[in-house]
């Protein structure tokens, strides 16, 4: 009982810590100019409205019949939610370096804030753009909400485990962010947004499923088209990869909190 | 009360490791006022992060059984992005208090007029301080620690600090660290010293005193 009393004080601290940190986030990130902390959402809008806009001006050769609006709001939006994460993780620790010498904020929390904050961004806009575009009637509504649902919460936990693994690291090793920017770069084209996987050769197919995200990009996908297309995913795979690279993040981040010197 | 025990703390270095603290054992009780006099790098600043828990030491076991303070008055522990006010209110919400209550008196503890609306990058050295004073009195503590106060503000300022530490707030503990045995003598009734890593505890204050006086130059 007594542990389980003191687990629940932590989390209540932990709680409070987190959302100082997320308040602390908005307020220097998008302060009290103009539409304030709307950014959170408008900026990821406005990436995924671009996309949108070129796919369909340049009838990209995404190799399926699949209409192109919904196609890249599905694919963009994914990429977003998983990209931004680590972008945000990483050198996260040091602006908050001087916030450190108040025992209760850890850099877990610091993590936690900025995932949440960038989850949100990402699952606003596409929540957003999905019902103003049905509601104008460019595209349909999805067939199977749950399973798009739960491929974004797999694309999620992905990129907050990514995020965490490559903050812990990036605060040890300056080298994480040079490499972060290049390796983001080149997997966009191959994270399953911009194309689908039953349109590739057998062998490709095979490499490219590799890649955690692309199960949960097709997905996602099902879900919203339904049986128009023949989706490629293992979610026991996906699943698998996520816990192993959670357990490396943890214990990274375990780490760095032993070593952290706040100034 | 605060339990140290065989607390070492090593960082790594370029070239290897520096142990800036070897195997440091020693006990707070409530409502004590310890000083801890030591030169500069003796290991004063490590010391009080260890114990406030920002840092954790490399071996050995520290225990807190009362609430204990994060280091006061040095102008850290702020956001520099954020305004003053914004700074109160995030450690209000770490802390689990209620800032709008509060705001008068940090307002009129700090000086800062309007910039406490302004943000902190943009203080002056004096201004931080003062702004890290007037906050760190609004969450009370059972055992405040203290990083060379004395750097704070001028001399009336400096009266109303002792006024708020050391009469209002004078059944609680105290652990003051500096490099001044005057400073120390003044506030507090047991005395250790830090030098070169290692802690020197000694039964009476005098002895510590003149032990400080012989290792210090």
């Amino acid at each position: 009982m007594a542990l389980l009393a003191s687990e629940r004080r932590s989390w209540t601290i932990q709680r409070r810590v987190i959302g100082a940190l997320l308040m602390r986030e908005i307020l220097t990130r998008y302060g009290r100019h103009n539409i304030g902390f709307l950014w959170l959402f408008v900026e990821p809008m406005i990436f995924t409205l671009g996309i949108t806009a070129l796919w369909t001006a340049t009838k990209s050769v995404h190799g399926s019949n699949l209409p192109i609006v919904a196609f890249a709001i599905t694919g963009y939006s994914s990429v977003l939610l998983w990209r931004n994460m680590p972008s945000r993780c990483i050198g996260a620790i040091e602006p908050n370096l001087s916030l450190m010498y108040h025992r209760n904020v850890k850099a877990i929390d610091i993590f936690a804030a900025r995932l949440l904050l960038e989850g949100a961004g990402a699952t606003i806009s596409f929540i957003a753009l999905a019902f103003f575009f049905s509601f104008i009637g460019w595209i349909e509504p999805p067939e199977d909400i749950f399973k798009i649902v739960f491929g974004w919460l797999l694309l999620a936990w992905f990129g907050a485990s990514l995020a965490t693994l490559l903050g812990a690291l990036s605060h040890q090793y300056e080298i994480v962010d040079k490499f972060w920017h290049p390796a983001a770069y080149l997997l966009f084209p191959l994270s399953g947004a911009a194309f689908m996987v039953d349109v590739l050769p057998q062998q490709a197919q095979e490499i490219i499923l590799l890649l955690p995200m692309v199960h949960g990009v097709e997905l996602i996908r099902e879900g919203y088209f339904g049986t128009a297309f023949t989706a490629h995913y293992d979610i026991a795979y996906m699943a698998l990869f996520c816990t192993a690279l959670t357990l490396f993040a943890l214990a990274q981040t375990r780490i760095v909190s032993r070593t952290v010197i706040p100034e | 009360m605060i339990s140290i025990e065989n607390v070492s703390k090593v960082y790594p270095v370029r070239d290897g490791v520096v142990t800036v603290l070897e195997d440091i054992n020693l006990r707070v009780n409530p409502g004590e006022k310890l000083g801890i006099l030591g030169r500069n790098g003796a290991g004063k600043s490590t010391m009080i992060r260890l114990i406030s828990g920002a840092e954790r030491p490399t071996a050995g076991v520290i225990e807190r059984s009362m609430s204990v303070s994060w280091p006061l008055a040095f102008g850290g522990a702020f956001q520099g992005a954020l305004t003053g006010l914004d700074n109160l209110r995030f450690i209000c919400r770490i802390y689990g208090t209620k800032a709008e209550d509060k705001i008068d008196f940090v307002q009129e503890f700090s000086e800062l007029g309007r910039y406490l609306r302004e943000p902190v990058r943009a203080y002056s050295s004096g201004m931080r301080a003062r702004l890290a004073f007037a906050i760190s009195m609004i969450v009370e503590f059972d055992c405040f620690l203290i990083d060379e106060i004395i750097a704070v503000g001028d001399a009336r300022f400096h009266e109303k600090c002792h006024v708020e530490l050391f009469h209002k707030r004078n059944d609680r503990a105290m652990i003051i660290v500096s490099h001044d045995t005057s400073y120390i003598r003044e506030h507090c009734e047991r005395a250790v010293v830090l030098s070169k890593g290692r802690l020197y505890s000694f039964d009476t204050t005098d002895e510590a005193y003149a032990f400080y006086a012989e290792h210090s130059h």
